[in-house]
């Protein structure tokens, strides 16, 4: 019943540029029956409080963990990030998390990474030179540029226009505060794109793995519904 | 393309929002979280709050504001007044803030910008500023008291903005454009610019200070202190502004959030879309 529900709230999406916000449908029909679990990893650089926040809204039971075997076999898993990359790898290498996160996302269990999340994913950062990143997303993670005559870092509401075969990612308005991000969508993944001084990634999917270099937990009804759509993934046989 | 953002600024004492003039005599204007989702509801882009408690009491109340605050918020938060040390920066963004903002601190130790953005990123780290009119002060040393133009009567002063800590009551010898280069360098992610001469007076944003500060760094600014009608929104944006911050025209109900968004759209600026 939940991933209907869930589907009702992706079937009230606008055309692109007039986005709907949700009902509250698929947050109220995530809290019937078992709720479902939502662990998330302490990388111990991230503020963690509105990720809860924002599952909790949804009707999730949330958990915060540094454990391997929890991040191997939850339902469903925030990789979250603020601050820099290469705290976030080393923090990501203690206690065998960096090779289950690598596990999950290529076994096509729900992951959900969040702004320097997204980052970790893939294989290095201009912020923190010869730290190898996770190396599931083919690319590397560059700096806004002033010359392009914006300021940075990007603080405030941006569009995110999806690629046409994106399941999770909607056309709407998000959140983000970065200075770094990644600039094209690697292939074989889906996702969207927007633009700050030149265009970057909003987010990419594929599968039950997204990345969004927004917060989705801080996009208002937008990220909301996102958030429910991912969180009802975990109900469907992986499509990889 | 980047959206220019409209801030509802609560100021918060004792668990309760307060909104005086001019930093003084403070009137009562609701429950913070209440305020904040409503606010959120009309269509606010971030909430910023900050603590203007003067007892240890009422700063754990405000901690719990926080709590609240987040728990009820799907949009930014920011957090600032007293922060001191990292440990208040940390059990800020604990409890549910997604930013932190620090003042005083900041200018009595300025590496603490290092810190904080090392520690939690700079996106997570703003740095207010309160500043206020002065007769220029010479060029590039910040540290000298304010020199009197020796020009005839007649002859325009030039101005330059002083900066001023404890509430804007404390003035320090730092030019706020150049203290505003420091904090960049250091490490901030944006400037919180409060004009003290025109906090909750009404009369407009001060522009040139915008202008000036704006104009010397690369991160966003946030403009604060004197708008009373959403035109001035607009006038403050044009001078450099990436953000606005409104406390009085919306905690008097002349104005709602949407109403300020559908003038800035009217006026063709970039904002989120206010969803009806």
């Amino acid at each position: 019943m939940r991933s209907g529900a869930a589907k009702g709230v992706e079937g009230r999406e606008g055309t692109c540029g007039m986005p709907v916000p949700p009902d509250g449908e698929g947050e109220r029909a995530a809290s019937r029956g078992p709720r479902p679990l939502v662990a998330i990893i302490r990388t111990g650089t991230a503020n963690l409080a509105s990720v809860v926040a924002a599952f909790e809204r949804l009707g999730c039971e949330t958990r915060l963990t540094t454990d391997a075997a929890v991040v191997a076999n939850a339902p469903l898993v925030v990789l979250p990030g603020v601050g820099a990359f290469g705290a976030g790898m080393s923090a990501l290498q203690a206690g065998g998390l960096a090779r289950a996160v690598i596990e999950r996302a290529t076994s096509a269990k729900p992951l959900l990474a969040v702004c320097l999340g997204l980052q970790l994913l893939c294989e290095e950062s201009e912020e923190s030179p010869g730290v190898a990143g996770l190396g599931i997303v083919r690319g590397r993670v560059t700096r806004f540029t002033e010359s392009s005559g914006v300021r940075v870092p990007q603080l405030g509401w941006n569009a995110v226009t999806p690629t046409p075969a994106a399941r999770v990612v909607t056309c709407g308005t998000a959140y983000y505060a970065n200075s770094f991000k990644l600039d094209k969508v690697p292939p074989g993944w889906e996702g969207g794109m927007t633009t700050h001084g030149f265009p970057f990634v909003a987010a990419i999917e594929r599968g039950n793995v997204i990345a969004c270099q927004f917060h989705p937990e801080l996009s208002g009804a937008w990220g909301a519904a996102l958030l429910a759509r991912w969180v009802a993934l975990a109900k469907e046989p992986a499509s990889c | 393309m980047l959206n220019k953002r409209v801030i509802p600024c609560l100021d918060v004492r004792a668990g309760r929002v307060v909104k005086g003039v001019q930093f003084a005599n403070l009137r009562d204007a609701g429950e913070p979280s209440e305020l904040a989702a409503m606010y959120e509801a009309q269509g606010a882009d971030e909430i910023v709050m900050l603590d203007v408690s003067a007892t240890l009491e009422d700063r754990l109340a405000a901690i719990e504001s926080v709590r609240r605050i987040r728990r009820a918020l799907s949009i930014p938060l920011t957090v600032g007044g007293g922060v001191r040390t990292l440990a208040d920066a940390g059990n800020l963004l604990d409890a549910g803030a997604d930013r932190v903002s620090v003042n005083s601190a900041a200018v009595h130790n300025p590496a603490m910008i290092d810190e904080l953005a090392s520690r939690f990123g700079t996106q997570c780290i703003v740095v207010a500023i309160d500043a206020a009119r002065v007769p220029a002060m010479g060029e590039n040393d910040a540290g000298a008291e304010p020199r009197r133009s020796s020009g005839s009567a007649g002859v325009p002063v030039p101005l330059t903005w002083r900066v001023s800590v404890r509430s804007g009551s404390t003035p320090v010898p730092l030019e706020a454009g150049a203290w505003a280069s420091q904090c960049a360098a250091r490490g901030a992610g944006e400037i919180l610019l409060t004009s003290i001469d025109r906090d909750g007076t009404g009369i407009g944003y001060d522009l040139e200070l915008l202008s000036h500060v704006s104009s010397r760094v690369s991160i966003p600014v946030i403009a604060s202190g004197g708008a009373r009608v959403p035109a001035d929104l607009v006038a403050a944006l044009d001078a450099g502004a990436e953000a606005v911050l409104v406390a009085s025209m919306l905690h008097d109900r002349k104005f709602t959030v949407r109403e300020i968004k559908q003038t800035l759209q009217d006026a063709g600026r970039p904002i989120r879309e206010v969803l009806t």
